[in-house]
């Protein structure tokens, strides 16, 4: 990859009083991907974006954000971001619409404000104040703040989290509007539905390091993905992978109909939670 | 170019944040003439000062309100102010902006500077309507009340923004920063004659702004009868602009090296 926009290599966070949060991190994200980070509370996964973001320090390793160190980033660089926090804390006594061109103002080459409020479906909320908002429009508005800069990195932390259904859908429409642009995205998310939606690739990470690493439609290699037939012999569940699904269901049918016959194919779910299931028994062991 | 046109941005931001929010309106707006009321009607068949220049309670009063305006909207607004910014995400997320630093504190300095000015006018505007005090008309006494007003408004903004990295949080900034600013008005000579206070006491005080600034305000505002009340027998300008610039370059200097947008590693 020639031209990546994050590089991370070997990161590694050892906050004060010895936990140690990210145990050799490696991946890189190419220009105009979208790249998930997954993995369950405690991972590592927001310790990392925060260390792109340069709102932490790393312990050790290299990493280069937009190619800086995120340490040394100044006002350009941070132009040239956008970032989309995962906790919605403040509620500014100031408009949507007041928000949003206040913040505009900050960037060279901002996004119309109107039309940014239009995408994240709050036109009818634009002189509305934030006070006064839901969570899940709050969390539209994060958004909007997020993306008015028109950056090229766009950072999203658990961007969809407090959504309704329909809210999320149209989420999904306005990020596939900004990967059209050419926008770079890091994604986390627990909605393993979202990721498979919107990234391209994805790094499982758990206990601090990276359990798995590539397309999102690959993840976990071939073997994680092998299709699983499931019955019933004699009162016994029986499980057999095969890549053959349909010749061991004719050869089982022979003897007459199989008890409870299934074929699994494993989801993006599935095959998440076979590495954090087992990082998870590595750690508490 | 950007840092003052973000600036002036983050001014018109700011000073539309502080009045939508009413319990700052409150307590450091309104509070001073909410207590020159009180003491005005509470007072009002006494009379204050040396005999032969006697004053009323309102006229007595207005200065200490005064100095303790530029306390309020400075000190206590800013440090309570920064620290829940800082504890409620709003420093974290603009330090994720291209948002300098220094347009922010132009924001904030700005805020203090409107409300402050708003706050005097007020403060003068209700003891000459209401209560019929007398302002000075000799020019040399405003420009005394322009420097000790910009400099002291200044001074306690900094050192606001400065003791705002104290509080851990921003639900304990309340809880840190009322008890300072109320001791502060009761030994300099807000609340209390400051001539009537234990020398002791007085020492004490002397070492903080607020003795200084409420001084400025009696020298601007006070008949110069009232001069010789005062301790050391005289307003002592030129050693107000000297403890008050002393605290301006301590807060300044505290200020540069422990401002963060965000606790690292907290």
């Amino acid at each position: 990859m020639t031209d990546a926009v994050v590089r991370v290599d070997d990161l590694r966070k050892t906050y004060r009083g010895g936990v140690e949060a990210l145990r050799g991190v490696s991946f890189e994200i190419a220009r105009g991907e979208t790249f998930a980070l997954l993995g369950p509370n405690g991972a590592g996964k927001s310790t990392t974006i925060e260390i792109l973001e340069g709102y932490r320090d790393r312990t050790s390793g290299t990493v280069e954000v937009l190619a800086t160190d995120p340490q040394r980033g100044d006002l350009d660089w941070k132009a040239r971001l956008g970032i989309v926090l995962q906790s919605t804390g403040e509620a500014p006594a100031a408009s949507v619409r007041e928000q949003l061109a206040h913040f505009a103002g900050f960037y060279p080459n901002p996004r119309d404000v109107d039309e940014v409020i239009a995408a994240v479906g709050l036109t009818d909320k634009a002189k509305t104040s934030i006070r006064k908002l839901s969570g899940g429009q709050r969390r539209r508005v994060d958004v909007a703040l997020g993306i008015v800069g028109r950056p090229e990195l766009l950072f999203l932390d658990e961007p969809t989290t407090g959504f309704d259904p329909e809210a999320r859908r149209s989420f999904w429409d306005l990020i596939r509007r900004l990967q059209d642009e050419g926008t770079t995205i890091l994604l986390t998310t627990h909605y393993l539905d979202e990721a498979a939606e919107l990234s391209s690739r994805a790094a499982i990470i758990a206990g601090g390091t990276v359990a798995a690493l590539g397309a999102i439609h690959e993840l976990g290699g071939a073997d994680a993905r092998v299709p699983i037939v499931r019955w019933r012999e004699n009162g016994v569940v029986r499980e057999e992978r095969t890549e053959n699904p349909g010749a061991l269901v004719a050869r089982l049918s022979q003897n007459g109909e199989p008890e409870r016959l299934e074929i699994i194919r494993p989801s993006l779910e599935d095959i998440y939670l076979s590495f954090v299931g087992t990082r998870a028994e590595e750690v508490d062991a | 170019m950007n840092l003052l046109r973000n600036g002036a941005s983050r001014v018109g931001y700011e000073v539309r944040g502080y009045f939508r929010q009413g319990d700052t309106v409150f307590f450091t707006f309104l509070f001073p003439l909410l207590m020159l009321l009180i003491f005005s009607v509470a007072f009002s068949s006494a009379t204050f000062g040396p005999p032969g220049a006697e004053l009323t309670a309102a006229e007595f009063y207005l200065p200490g309100m005064l100095a303790a305006g530029l306390l309020l909207s400075g000190l206590q607004n800013m440090s309570i102010d920064i620290a829940m910014e800082r504890s409620d995400g709003t420093l974290k997320r603009l330090g994720g902006t291209p948002l300098s630093p220094v347009s922010y504190f132009i924001g904030k300095i700005g805020q203090v500077l409107v409300t402050g000015i708003l706050q005097s006018a007020l403060l003068i505007l209700v003891a000459v309507v209401a209560f019929g005090v007398e302002v000075p008309t000799d020019p040399g006494r405003w420009l005394t009340f322009a420097w000790v007003f910009l400099l002291g408004v200044t001074t306690c903004a900094i050192l606001g923004i400065g003791l705002s990295a104290l509080p851990r949080t921003g639900r304990s900034a309340t809880a840190v920063v009322i008890p300072i600013v109320l001791v502060l008005q009761f030994i300099s000579g807000v609340y209390i004659a400051f001539s009537g206070l234990p020398e002791w006491l007085r020492n004490v005080a002397s070492a903080f702004p607020l003795k200084w600034l409420a001084q400025g305000m009696r020298a601007v505002f006070l008949p110069a009868e009232f001069e010789a009340v005062e301790p050391s027998g005289s307003w002592d300008l030129p050693l107000i602009a000297l403890a008050c610039g002393l605290w301006l370059v301590v807060g300044l200097i505290v200020v540069r090296v422990t401002f963060r947008w965000i606790r690292k590693d907290a």
